[in-house]
């Protein structure tokens, strides 16, 4: 082994300490956590993860939490498709300062908006909805899924679309059937880094639902201050919050350097 | 070549509609506030400008923005070069590019307040690995909700832990896409390690950088969730940012009206550093 690769070694090490402790703990039951120090489990425990399937307001954060981030992936790629493809093949009034609008709704701290979009979800007949929360993520999610796609569809030659047109191709079945499966590796970074960024907010998640709709994280939160600090279940609930995102992210892992490397800011 | 097209305009509107709906309005809610006085009620009084001149003179802003700024410049200091040189180091190809990528980019995915508490659990002194390590193995005094070294160094650990793979990626993104001709002509003409990172990778990278710069400067200087579940902005105000610090003025008081004020402030800062930036990277470029 040559001595360069030990660098990405040992960063992966320093990732995994603390995602090891967070394993750890969920295993261990309460009274082993409180009575001391001990780096493994010493009497491995699956009450923890018990207590979470088995009670509706722990499970049901998940099932929210997975119903919004999806309905949100769902929204922005289709808003963000035909968008991409019109920044991406043609010129328009102003297209540029449009691109850059878009861009700058990331750069607004979501603190600064947490109040404002209380009242304005509760307003329109929306608070504690999946689709409230679905719809506040649009803000980040949108502009970045359309600048990924851009940067994928402009790497698709114009002389595609002209062809297919040529052919008698309408322009919705040109889109669906042939310039969709092209650039289905775009597609799939989008929806990728939409999907994450939904997943990891929590801050307008939490201030736009109370119950029906209420995300796993912001249930987490609860735990830890009402019912004592229960270190073990918060755990094992925080270890559940990384499987999802870990398996999306095995399936995209060849993509994944690509979509931004692809994508032009 | 792009054609010209005005009807392009309804491919756009879709996206138009939903983020100016998520954008202006709350943005419009706030402008709102920040030139009013309010005694609850839903009584509202003209304030004028006072709420922005009160927000610039105030000392407690002027602290919130300089931990802010010590915050963003330490972890650009940390993160950017180690980003690189981790990237550097990573093999090109083989079995071993997707784990580290998988892998690398697992903190990525973890719930922002997740983050917090793990790095809670992780650092407490007397039952935390990296806590009880620290005192009992290293004898080195440590606990974060005394000390405000202890508070700030763990902090800027934390986000270095979870952000430096997003550097990692997108640098690594750039290295990948340079050709191996470039090499082999470099090794033809003797180059150093040194040359061949200044002259080839560096410029290669350089627009992969820029968007690394940019996301981590504005999701930074952010910040929220996870200092604030880690450290609740303490021990005494020692890292609270200021996200964290406005948080509390709007729904800790309830003073919308500084609380709008300093929003707009934040922002405008926010987007001068951003576009200053963005304008001097791509001032090269056609």
């Amino acid at each position: 082994m040559r001595p360069r690769s030990l660098v990405p070694l040992i960063y992966i090490l320093f990732l995994l300490l603390p995602i090891y402790w967070l394993v750890a703990m969920s295993f261990k039951t309460t009274n082993e956590i409180l009575g001391g120090f001990s780096l493994f489990p010493q009497k491995w425990t699956l009450a923890n993860y018990r207590a979470i399937f088995t009670d509706p307001t722990w499970y049901w954060g998940y099932i929210n939490s997975i119903l919004y981030v999806s309905i949100n992936t769902l929204i922005s790629l289709a808003a963000a498709l035909p968008a991409a493809y019109a920044f991406s093949r043609y010129r328009f009034l102003g297209d540029k300062h449009l691109f850059f609008w878009l861009l700058t709704n990331r750069m607004a701290p979501a603190a600064v908006f947490a109040l404002p979009f209380f009242q304005l979800y509760s307003a329109v007949g929306l608070f504690d909805t999946h689709l409230a929360v679905a719809l506040a993520h649009c803000l980040f999610n949108i502009p970045l899924a359309v600048w990924i796609l851009e940067g994928f569809m402009s790497g698709v030659p114009k002389e595609l679309d002209e062809t297919a047109y040529v052919d008698g191709y309408s322009f919705p079945r040109f889109f669906a059937t042939i310039f969709l499966p092209t650039i289905k590796a775009g597609v799939g970074v989008a929806a990728f880094f939409c999907f994450m960024f939904s997943w990891v907010e929590l801050l307008l998640a939490k201030t736009l639902t109370a119950v029906e709709a209420k995300p796993i994280a912001a249930t987490m939160t609860r735990t830890a201050s009402s019912a004592g600090y229960e270190l073990g279940l918060l755990a094992a609930a925080g270890v559940l919050t990384i499987i999802p995102g870990a398996i999306v992210i095995y399936f995209v892992r060849n993509y994944i350097a690509k979509g931004f490397a692809l994508g032009r800011v | 070549m792009k054609t010209e097209n005005q009807r392009a305009w309804f491919f756009v509107l879709p996206v138009l509609v939903l983020v100016a709906f998520n954008a202006l309005v709350p943005l419009m809610t706030v402008v709102n506030y920040s030139v009013q006085e309010t005694f609850g009620n839903n009584q509202f009084f003209w304030a004028g400008l006072r709420w922005f001149e009160e927000i610039l003179r105030s000392e407690r802003f002027h602290a919130a923005l300089g931990r802010q700024l010590l915050f963003t410049v330490t972890i650009l200091i940390i993160e950017i070069p180690l980003g690189v040189a981790i990237a550097l180091a990573m093999p090109r190809r083989g079995f071993w590019v997707p784990v580290c990528l998988v892998l690398m980019a697992l903190p990525l995915l973890i719930p922002w307040n997740v983050v917090g508490a793990m790095w809670n659990i992780f650092t407490l002194p007397d039952i935390g690995l990296l806590g009880w390590t620290l005192n009992n193995v290293l004898g080195i005094d440590y606990n974060m909700t005394q000390s405000p070294v202890a508070a700030w160094i763990t902090v800027i650990v934390m986000d270095v832990w979870h952000w430096t793979s997003l550097v990692v990626l997108l640098a690594y993104a750039g290295l990948i896409s340079i050709p191996e001709a470039y090499y082999q002509a470099a090794k033809i003409d003797g180059a150093s390690n040194w040359s061949v990172f200044r002259y080839i990778q560096l410029p290669k990278m350089k627009r992969v950088l820029t968007i690394a710069i940019l996301l981590r400067f504005m999701d930074s200087f952010n910040i929220y969730t996870e200092p604030f579940t880690l450290t609740g902005g303490g021990p005494g105000n020692s890292t609270t940012l200021l996200s964290i610090d406005l948080v509390k003025i709007a729904l800790g008081q309830f003073d919308l009206g500084p609380a709008a004020a300093m929003s707009l402030i934040y922002f405008a800062i926010t987007l001068a550093v951003s576009w200053l930036f963005y304008t001097l990277m791509t001032r090269d470029e056609p």
